[in-house]
């Protein structure tokens, strides 16, 4: 995985609560047994109207092309599961995304990816929001190790982040092989749990 | 009394800590899971990720692998016409045949959609944890299972690792007391409780269901209930085990046996919530004030009486909320003020992991028998698996949708989603018995309003969103 350390880039505004990962990557673009490829079709329904692009839409018009953030309101990335949703992202450039809240599992999926979401008030998500109207001074400087936001006029805005999460994001170390190094601790927990709920039964299909 | 005072503990909180490997330094935990449920669309980047890495797969026996998204619910017999479709099954019966893993085949009973297939099987058992690359994997927290939907990556984890790198979630209690009214159903409550705390009203939050209105449903309600957890936002729902539970689970053919099933019992019946166990958030709702619901727009909280009207958005409470539910109405060709059973559909869908088990389909067949699927409306009856479809073959329930002019077809995930050849076309309007309304989910420019089986049936006859309790 990719570090994330500081971020400097365009910020594109999408002032829409909600956003579904099936609007972020409709199904019919899942049936790929790869993970890159996917921004292509990245907000599809919003961006384009019969294969052809909706001029109105944020991520269709310059400087909103070559986005790195993206800022929403609450809830983004509820319903599915899909991980396409943060790779569509992360295939399209966007590896930040700022709102007032995010759905858990599209939130936990993005720490995956070497996307970081960052999580801060409405009212200040609207400021950022107003920060990226400015064309092509709508940069913000993500900065991951000081844990702020940096706006075009310099003002810097803090924000929370696990600690372990902060870490691997930092490192871009992979979960697994950092989990497999408890791998004396499982092996414990599955000699105990054996032992201990002799009933459970194990899967085997003939 | 044992000398060791503990505070009360909630079930999430039971099944919790008991799976709790190591703790890592900033609280989160190393979770051990008991089951892994696996198929086609979320898989592939998994188990190429571990071949990429020379990783195998930690607990085949542990493993379940179906293929249900992308399936034709048509001719099993013939071979899928879609390429990718292909393709992705294809993919996971290599994957499964290199690293290991039980799968049941297409062609199998046992196949369908992974959330019906694992209750009905007897995978899935109260006390465990239970994940799979999918939202809806919260159904399996009926049998008090905590349960939960998983990104790729995590999916790559648990075969690598049978772990789980978690947070604890926060509880929520969200009891439900009374009687449910005639025609009013584990779906029609489900809504209501979305409509009450709205879509991101779980987030980071399991909820357990309690009360005596879920106490008195049957294991397929409770399924019901907690599948739409997630559209509710939270990550996982429960309802505690009891004596439904341990009824519905013995005999199925992964459940332990015997002496076996005696001593699961018995670990089993310590996991309900402990009396005085805290809450962060506790919500109440009353049975009898529960009618039958459909959703008028396109995200899961958008419910009213089916004997309402659709909302206004000069009503909202500011311009925001107000262009929110314009652009909800326009999208769904819905004009404010109008009533919900004037709208026609032409489209009705019965199944999905919601509500493709078999008290689904006996419910939609009672509405159905002796009527027909009004003129211009094309029905369809998916059950959520192989021997679901069976036993309502059995009971002669194919008989009675196909001589009142619905489709009765293959299992699989089908039009909840859109990943096979059944889906809308623009503008169709669509009476589903799934769980998603968000625009394009059911294809795009499809328009969806999510009911009851019930519901759909007596929509499917009159060809309007429809009261079922004038059919009933």
């Amino acid at each position: 995985m990719q570090p994330f350390t500081t971020l400097t880039a365009v910020a594109a505004p999408l002032p829409e609560a909600n956003i579904d990962t099936d609007k972020i990557i409709p199904s019919r673009f899942l049936k790929t047994i790869k993970r890159s490829g996917l921004g292509a079709n990245l907000f599809d329904p919003l961006r384009y109207q019969d294969g052809v692009e909706r001029p109105d839409f944020v991520l269709n018009r310059e400087p909103y092309r070559h986005a790195g953030i993206l800022i929403a309101h609450e809830n983004f990335g509820c319903g599915s599961s899909r991980e396409h949703a943060p790779w569509a992202l992360l295939d399209f450039g966007i590896r930040c995304v700022i709102a007032p809240s995010f759905a858990d599992i599209f939130h936990s999926n993005c720490f995956k990816n070497g996307i970081l979401p960052i999580r801060l008030p409405r009212e200040i998500c609207d400021q950022l929001m107003q920060d990226a109207t400015q064309g092509a001074n709508s940069r913000l400087t993500i900065d991951l190790q000081r844990q702020v936001v940096v706006r075009p006029d310099g003002q810097e805005i803090g924000f929370e982040v696990d600690a372990l999460r902060r870490h691997r994001l930092l490192e871009g170390l992979d979960d697994i092989g950092q989990t497999l190094q408890h791998g004396d601790a499982i092996d414990g927990y599955e000699r105990e749990r054996s032992a201990s709920q002799s009933w459970m039964p194990a899967i085997a299909v003939s | 009394m044992s000398g060791q005072a503990t505070a009360p503990r909630t079930l999430f909180d039971k099944i919790w800590q008991s799976h709790v490997v190591e703790r890592l330094e900033d609280g989160t935990a190393i979770l051990y899971i008991d089951r892994h449920l696996v198929h086609e669309v979320t898989s592939p980047q998994a188990f190429e990720g571990l071949r990429m890495s020379g990783r195998q797969v930690r607990r085949p026996d542990a493993t379940i692998a179906v293929a249900d998204h992308n399936v034709p619910t048509s001719d099993r017999n013939k071979p899928i016409e879609e390429p990718e479709s292909r393709l992705q099954i294809e993919t996971l019966e290599r994957n499964v045949a290199e690293f290991g893993v039980p799968y049941f085949p297409l062609l199998s009973a046992r196949q369908g959609i992974v959330h019906i297939v694992g209750p009905e099987q007897g995978i899935s058992l109260p006390g465990m944890t239970i994940v799979c690359g999918d939202s809806h994997t919260s159904t399996h927290g009926a049998l008090g299972a905590l349960a939960f939907g998983i990104g790729t990556s995590e999916v790559e984890h648990v075969l690598a690792t049978q772990t789980l790198l978690q947070k604890p979630a926060r509880n929520m209690l969200v009891r439900v007391e009374g009687a449910l009214a005639p025609g009013v159903t584990a779906k029609d409550v489900m809504l209501a409780i979305i409509g009450t705390i709205g879509t991101a009203g779980g987030t980071g939050h399991v909820i357990e269901y309690a009360g005596s209105a879920i106490r008195s449903l049957d294991m397929a309600g409770r399924m019901t209930i907690c599948n739409m957890s997630i559209e509710a936002g939270a990550r996982a729902g429960l309802v505690a085990p009891d004596e439904t539970t341990f009824a519905y689970v013995e005999g199925r053919p992964f459940a332990p046996k015997g002496e076996a099933f005696a001593q699961a019992v018995e670990y089993w019946r310590t996991l309900p919530s402990d009396s005085g166990a805290h809450y962060d958030r506790v919500v109440e709702l009353r049975a009898g004030d529960i009618s039958p619901l459909v959703t008028w727009g396109t995200s899961p909280e958008d419910v009213v009486a089916i004997t309402g009207v659709v909302p206004d958005p000069a009503s909202a409470p500011d311009e925001a909320r107000r262009a929110q539910l314009q652009r909800m109405l326009d999208y769904m060709g819905l004009s404010a003020g109008q009533r919900m059973t004037d709208v026609a559909v032409d489209t009705v869908f019965i199944g999905s992991c919601t509500n493709g088990r078999i008290e689904d389909m006996r419910a939609a067949a009672h509405v159905a028998s002796g009527r027909r699927v009004a003129p211009g409306v094309r029905a369809m009856v998916v059950p959520g698996s192989g021997i679901v479809k069976q036993q309502a073959e059995a009971e002669g329930l194919d008989r009675i949708f196909r001589d009142a002019g619905f489709e009765w077809r293959e299992a699989g995930c089908s039009m909840c989603l859109g990943m096979n050849p059944d889906k809308l076309t623009p503008g169709q309007r669509c009476a589903s018995t799934s769980n998603r309304n968000f625009e394009g989910r059911q294809g795009p420019g499809g328009r969806t309003h999510l009911l009851s089986p019930a519901m759909a049936a007596a929509a499917a006859v009159t060809g309007r969103l429809t009261d079922v309790r004038e059919l009933v």
